[in-house]
């Protein structure tokens, strides 16, 4: 095995262990913190992937901003003592961890037996794949209007955050 | 060989992070095994566009990104208005249009 597959191997190992921390930790603090440990994971694979933008933009906005949003919340309403998982051993629970593996099974089934790529659609990179600099020519070409597009969404979800979040004058 | 056994990673990701939403009943932790899927969704993306040598991939990822944004920060609004009405942010007490 090579070092770089165990390197894969080892980052691999903490992913899934931070995500099965997120689902099965009681306090929605802890399962915070293990969901920034495998973002930051996510992150390190991208950047094995040659994906360098798009690993600093992992940590700024989904470590940094948007768990920082995450840790505000659970510290907002403070859910400590009602976070005692209830007893009864639901359907649904049941049918989840039944279909968990399934869908693993699924999943990989079909990742197996995949044609193999042999053709691809390589573009033309100016600065080389996963450049900043090429990821920001797309950006404003070729995907323009979806990138106006996406501002549009971001002012929509942020008046529509403030709308709801705001305390009612009764 | 890297690229055929990342995805099988992210199959394992985004399977916990459906038995997640599942099984959990704290909203904001539901909120928090969505990121979950969007990530190993991510993760996927990344594999083929370094495969293929085609960034249309990273381009999919930063929309992701972006509307995984959006969606935290309209989701956790949602939660802070039901936890003010009903004092709790268990998605079982948000029963009204239950069917």
């Amino acid at each position: 095995m090579s070092s770089q597959m165990l390197v894969v191997n080892g980052i691999a190992f903490v992913a899934i262990f931070s995500a099965l921390m997120v689902v099965f930790h009681r306090n929605p603090m802890m399962s915070v913190v293990f969901l920034i440990v495998n973002l930051i994971c996510i992150a390190l694979f991208f950047l094995l992937l040659q994906a360098q933008f798009l690993f600093a933009i992992q940590i700024i906005v989904y470590a940094g901003a948007i768990m920082v949003l995450f840790v505000f919340v659970v510290m907002l309403l403070n859910l400590r003592q009602e976070e005692k998982l209830h007893p009864t051993w639901r359907i649904q629970r049941i049918l989840a961890f039944l279909g968990g593996p399934l869908l693993v099974g699924a999943l990989w089934t079909a990742l197996w037996h995949r044609s193999p790529s042999s053709e691809g659609f390589p573009g033309s990179f100016v600065s080389g794949f996963g450049s900043t600099e090429d990821m920001g020519r797309l950006l404003f070409s070729d995907y323009l209007f979806q990138f106006e597009a996406a501002s549009v969404l971001l002012v929509v979800a942020m008046i529509g955050a403030v709308i709801l979040a705001r305390r009612k004058e009764s | 060989m890297m690229t055929s056994f990342l995805p099988l990673v992210a199959a394992v990701l985004f399977s916990i992070g459906a038995v997640g939403v599942l099984v959990r009943r704290n909203a904001i932790v539901i909120l928090m095994c969505i990121e979950l899927m969007l990530n190993a969704v991510n993760l996927t993306f990344a594999s083929y566009s370094y495969e293929l040598r085609s960034m249309t991939g990273h381009i999919f990822i930063f929309f992701v990104m972006t509307v995984a944004a959006a969606e935290a920060a309209v989701g956790l609004g949602i939660v802070i208005a039901v936890f003010r009405k009903r004092q709790s942010a268990d998605v079982d007490d948000v029963n009204l249009m239950r069917w």
